[in-house]
């Protein structure tokens, strides 16, 4: 146990290091949600979107759980890139020929995916407060919506990572990214509410993971607990299936390419 | 033999997909020697040594590294080896010492046993003042430098080295085949793979020479060479068209072991090359062939390669053999 602890932090604080070293590459990972998708487009459509149609006091407030959820969104489904470039330049082949449990640099990616992605997460929110978004349950609601972030972000860095043991190059690892992330997002619920999308693309939104996260954190900002109670006990099983899936296909490509 | 036997491989094969990347490959590694694996590209080096580094699992046969299976008992063997891959493995954003505090952890090291290790390592490859910096400012050879101190960081009893000088310059080679004579005074056993025919003859104490994924011969590179008998006469002539013609008439001389047409001459394997010399001289202007060049040697690794493989090291496996 302790040796599998010893490997787990010491290969949680190489990718720490990394990004600690890409000084401009962090700070654009850290700041483009918020500067693009919070601040940009939340003012832009401010008085585009209609108050009567999103429900809530102004657009920015109605937009920040969708933020939310996209960076956690492209932070689980880049989270394999880092085991991409290992496996292509021969990393991942030393630290394989080591005697570490296999999973541990599994979990150390994921360990490493989730709390980059929670700073992000609490640094959306404290921008949307500038903007005078007052999360309506407080300091729990805060945890809650981390907790959501967690589940969702796990299932999404599966599939990455599962993506990267899988892909024979890495342009067609990113070209699924690319392909995959835009229609996630449009196909949820972040930037319209359900109700005002066309009947197809509803249809096709509900079948969205993305839109359940979306739906239990928006009434923990925006409501309070009552309202928000039931969409986070229902998000809540389907992350639990969506991370079952998502990990027994990662465990897979895993087995299938260290053996 | 009574050398002790530190890896055993049986009748070992791999195949991906159905294409046979290795078959039926026997053959021992003795304690404390270095051993080599020479062959083209593609001939199924790497996947041999990724078998006994426990990376691969063989499709039939098996593997034991001090004793133990490389499947069933993948840990233990990883506990005792170390590797040190073909391509640069380095992360460019770590230090050099931030690389073997990596794998110190990995190997389960205590924090002040690593420290001393690294501490030597760093000594041993000379990269002490650069330990600090990161890889991506580091040259070709000083990543290759670190490659090897992370392959020793366990202490390893076997070193695995995957084509250890690959693109590297002539200083730097000198200095990584220095680095494994030392390793080999030490008492370590070193398998290494390698494409450089001068590497194989230099270094190593014995060799297998792999072509299209099987062992064609094995022996030290004295063995092999005066194994393959007499000496070599190499010839080129002016007109390759005559080639064939004159490599029937060589071949029904006295005293004449082997003859194979090169690019634009003959090779030659002869029993005494004073008496049959001038036989070949004269049966070459008797066929009209213009001798441009003629020379012999004693036969050296690449005369070795190319009788066993039929063709030099150099050249490219042929589409259809590598399918």
């Amino acid at each position: 146990m302790t040796q599998y602890w010893q490997e787990i932090s010491a290969l949680t604080m190489r990718w720490m290091r990394r990004l600690s070293r890409e000084k401009f590459s962090m700070l654009f990972t850290l700041v483009q949600p918020m500067l693009f998708w919070l601040i940009f487009f939340g003012n832009l459509f401010q008085r585009a979107a209609d108050a009567q149609v999103t429900r809530a006091p102004n657009y920015i407030s109605f937009l920040a759980a969708g933020v939310v959820v996209m960076t956690v969104l492209n932070n689980g489904l880049a989270g394999g890139v880092d085991l991409l470039f290992d496996k292509e330049n021969g990393f991942l082949e030393r630290l394989m020929s080591t005697p570490i449990h296999r999973s541990s640099v599994i979990l150390s990616r994921f360990i490493f995916v989730m709390t980059i992605t929670s700073l992000q997460v609490l640094v959306i929110l404290g921008v949307a407060f500038l903007f005078g978004v007052q999360p309506a349950t407080g300091p729990f609601g805060v945890a809650m919506i981390l907790l959501i972030g967690v589940l969702f972000g796990v299932g999404l860095t599966a599939i990455s990572m599962a993506m990267a043991f899988s892909v024979k190059s890495h342009g067609d690892f990113f070209s699924v990214l690319g392909f995959l992330s835009l229609p996630m997002i449009f196909l949820s619920s972040a930037l319209v509410p359900l109700a005002a999308m066309p009947a197809w693309m509803s249809f096709l939104a509900r079948f969205n993971p993305m839109t359940w996260a979306i739906d239990a954190v928006r009434p923990l900002i925006l409501s309070g607990w009552t309202e928000a109670l039931p969409h986070v006990g229902m998000v809540l099983v389907v992350m639990v299936i969506f991370d079952a899936l998502c990990l027994y296909c990662g465990a897979k490509a895993f087995g299938r390419t260290i053996g | 033999m009574d050398r002790a036997v530190v890896i055993e491989v049986s009748r070992l094969s791999k195949s991906y997909d159905g294409l046979k990347a290795v078959e039926d490959l026997s053959f021992q590694v003795y304690r404390g020697e270095i051993f080599g694996l020479l062959g083209p590209n593609g001939a199924g080096k790497s996947t041999t040594l990724r078998t006994l580094i426990t990376l691969l699992h063989p499709t039939s046969g098996l593997a034991r590294v001090l004793g133990h299976d490389t499947v069933k008992d993948a840990d233990v063997v990883r506990q005792l080896i170390g590797y040190v891959p073909q391509e640069r493995a380095i992360d460019r954003f770590l230090t050099g010492r931030e690389h073997l505090e990596l794998l110190a952890a990995l190997y389960h090291l205590r924090k002040d046993e690593g420290t001393k290790r690294i501490g030597e390592l760093l000594k041993l490859v000379e990269l002490e003042a650069h330990a600090d910096r990161p890889a991506k400012t580091y040259s070709g050879g000083m990543k290759r430098k670190l490659d090897i101190a992370c392959g020793l960081l366990p202490n390893p009893q076997i070193l695995f080295l995957d084509e250890p000088t690959l693109g590297l310059d002539v200083q730097s080679r000198l200095r990584i085949w220095d680095y494994v004579r030392m390793l080999k005074a030490r008492g370590m056993t070193v398998v290494m793979s390698t494409n450089y025919l001068d590497e194989a003859d230099q270094l190593c104490d014995r060799l297998a020479i792999i072509d299209a994924g099987k062992i064609k011969t094995l022996g030290s590179p004295t063995e092999l060479k005066v194994g393959l008998g007499g000496d070599i006469v190499a010839l080129t002539i002016h007109d390759a068209n005559r080639l064939p013609s004159l490599a029937e008439a060589v071949k029904g001389l006295p005293a004449i072991r082997a003859v194979n047409i090169t690019a634009n001459g003959l090779d030659i394997r002869v029993e005494s090359p004073e008496k049959v010399l001038p036989a070949i001289l004269e049966t070459a202007s008797r066929l009209d062939c213009r001798v441009e060049f003629i020379e012999y040697h004693r036969p050296r690794l690449d005369d070795v390669f190319l009788a066993h493989t039929g063709r030099a090291i150099t050249e490219s496996v042929p589409e259809a053999e590598t399918t």
